[in-house]
């Protein structure tokens, strides 16, 4: 657009740009600090989307940019897939969403670092420069098709449980010196492509490879280290373009994605190692036996009728959701339940695992998504006292997160890790498709306690039934 | 080499930034925040716009305009994905 501007304005213009990028910087930071609390995070968001307006429209001011067709053209079919994708979206699908969005935005960072060397005809570049460049493209396009893996198994089109087979670490390992070697080959000989399209096609294997064997229920943990990759993808795209916005911004994603990720590997008790490479729940299930002796194990089923009674004369019910909530889409339900407790005297909270959900925070924005009011939320460690006091906690589509076994069982792949302790409470009723383990495929023996009941069936449709069950009291 | 010390340098010092800015959010803000930052990893568009219309060669060209489709996905969905996540969170304060 520099074009457009009288000749005596040019040889600010580069100054100019610097200046407003600043500037951008400083409003993405606030931007995030207001995201950070419930009260300005709304306009945090804006002030950040609005820095990302400033730092585009002045980057059209850049001397380098003669021809628009293809921006323009561009950036009108991501807008409109991008705006599409947003109004239209469930948000149950919104770590699918997220995840793909990661991708989208790796797979941008990648492309940027090998069109830069097309742009700028890169063989006369120093060693550094084209060094940065293929850590950019590896970092980049890894976290294009390990996005796309992570999409698949949240919407359930590849299998969610582990795939792992002979070897998979060294290979992984092999692959990933191959990259350091190839990377080395065209530094030395920047005019030879053949290492640079090796190492793209390496890079985009890995990506799939590193997200194989990660099983469903440490989703959380992948999409946020996703979600930082992307921000460290942009940032070595800055390094390429020596462009201190992309640096700048870039890292404050990485270092955002990766405190989620440390969080959500806490709530989960497990070091990031063992959740990327540990292949959970595949091999695990086989010494995770029941603690109590297995010719006892019974359980007992509860009807609507009951469950209705039980609930209904309760003094506190906690209601525990979990992802299968989400999945029968009865998180309205739920709140149903509730409102019809509430206006009967029972006090109702709900019990928020850290993990519960298929991304970090997922489980409260489905609940608001159904109205529950805010302060009836409490996270694990705010509730877990009053399991003792509470008459009785609906179980709806979690299990891992309330498995005793976390505490009593040394034995148990999920030992250690922070639970709900809902057996402490004086009854537990617990909303179930089936007997199947959860996610982890690990058995539960909170189903075989004395003061546990099984209500089977589909969460909405026995929730449904509970509600006219307590309507009819 | 100078620029990519220079360059390791404020990398380093914007990763502290995010700490510091970034930790001790609560739970409820844990996907509006991810989302959120997702768009802003879009930033990688101003990077696209550069290659893709720098009229070089017409391979470069075209790799920039496949990033400024992506990136702008990213960044459109992003944000207005993240809005209307929180004004979810607003309409129920209100209540």
């Amino acid at each position: 657009m520099s074009q457009f501007l009288p000749q005596a304005l040019l040889e600010y213009i580069p100054t100019a740009v610097q200046i407003i990028y600043i500037l951008t910087v400083a409003l993405f930071i606030i931007g995030l600090k207001r995201l950070g609390s419930p009260a300005t995070a709304r306009s945090g968001n804006k002030l950040a989307s609005l820095a990302m307006f400033i730092g585009v429209a002045v980057t059209l001011f850049d001397q380098e940019i003669l021809t628009f067709e293809y921006i323009i053209a561009g950036v009108l079919i991501g807008s409109a897939i991008g705006a599409y994708a947003a109004k239209k979206v469930e948000m149950t699908a919104m770590p699918e969403m997220v995840a793909i969005f990661n991708g989208f935005g790796g797979g941008a960072s990648a492309l940027v670092a090998a069109g830069e060397y097309f742009r700028i005809e890169g063989v006369s570049l120093p060693g550094s420069d084209l060094l940065t460049m293929c850590i950019s493209i590896f970092i980049g396009a890894l976290t294009f098709t390990g996005s796309i893996m992570a999409f698949g198994k949240l919407s359930g089109k590849v299998t969610g449980n582990p795939v792992t087979f002979a070897g998979q670490k060294p290979l992984n390992a092999l692959l990933v010196i191959v990259v350091a070697v190839l990377s080395l080959w065209f530094v030395y000989d920047p005019s030879n492509l053949l290492p640079f399209y090796i190492l793209l096609g390496i890079s985009l294997l890995l990506g799939i490879l590193f997200v194989l064997p990660i099983g469903g229920a440490d989703m959380p943990v992948v999409i946020s280290l996703l979600n930082s990759l992307s921000g460290v993808a942009a940032s070595a795209a800055g390094f390429v373009l020596n462009n201190s916005l992309l640096i700048v911004s870039g890292a404050l994603v990485g270092a955002a994605g990766l405190i989620l990720t440390n969080i959500m590997c806490k709530a989960m008790n497990r070091p990031l190692s063992n959740v990327l490479f540990g292949a959970f729940g595949s091999e695990a299930t086989g010494l995770a036996g029941p603690a109590a002796g297995d010719g006892s194990k019974s359980i007992r089923e509860v009807q609507p009728d009951d469950a209705a009674v039980m609930t209904a004369y309760a003094q506190r019910v906690v209601i525990v959701p979990g992802y299968g909530l989400a999945v029968a889409q009865a998180q309205h339900t739920i709140r149903e339940v509730a409102s019809l407790l509430e206006a009967k005297g029972v006090d109702v909270k709900y019990g928020i695992h850290p993990v519960a959900g298929r991304m970090p925070g997922h489980m409260n924005v489905l609940l608001a998504e159904a109205n529950v009011p805010y302060p009836q939320l409490y996270d694990m460690d705010d509730i877990n006292p009053d399991f003792e006091k509470t008459d009785v906690v609906l179980v709806i589509g979690a299990n891992d997160v309330v498995n005793p076994q976390a505490r009593s069982n040394p034995a148990s792949p999920i030992y250690g890790m922070p639970i709900l302790n809902v057996d402490y409470a004086k009854a537990v009723i617990i909303f179930k498709r089936s007997m199947n383990p959860g996610f982890a495929g690990i058995d539960n023996d909170l189903f075989y306690l004395p003061n546990s009941y099984m209500f089977f069936g589909d969460a909405k449709k026995s929730l449904q039934s509970l509600v006219s069950a307590i309507k009819e009291l | 080499m100078e620029t990519l010390i220079f360059n390791l340098f404020i990398f380093t010092l914007a990763c502290f930034v995010g700490f510091e800015v970034i930790s001790k959010v609560p739970t409820t803000l844990h996907t509006p925040l991810m989302s959120g930052a997702n768009a802003i990893s879009g930033i990688t568009l101003i990077g696209a716009l550069v290659v893709a219309g720098s009229a070089g060669e017409f391979t470069g060209t075209i790799l920039g305009f496949v990033a400024i489709i992506f990136a702008t996905i990213n960044v459109v969905g992003g944000f207005m994905v993240t809005d209307r996540m929180l004004e979810m969170f607003k309409k129920k304060e209100d209540k």
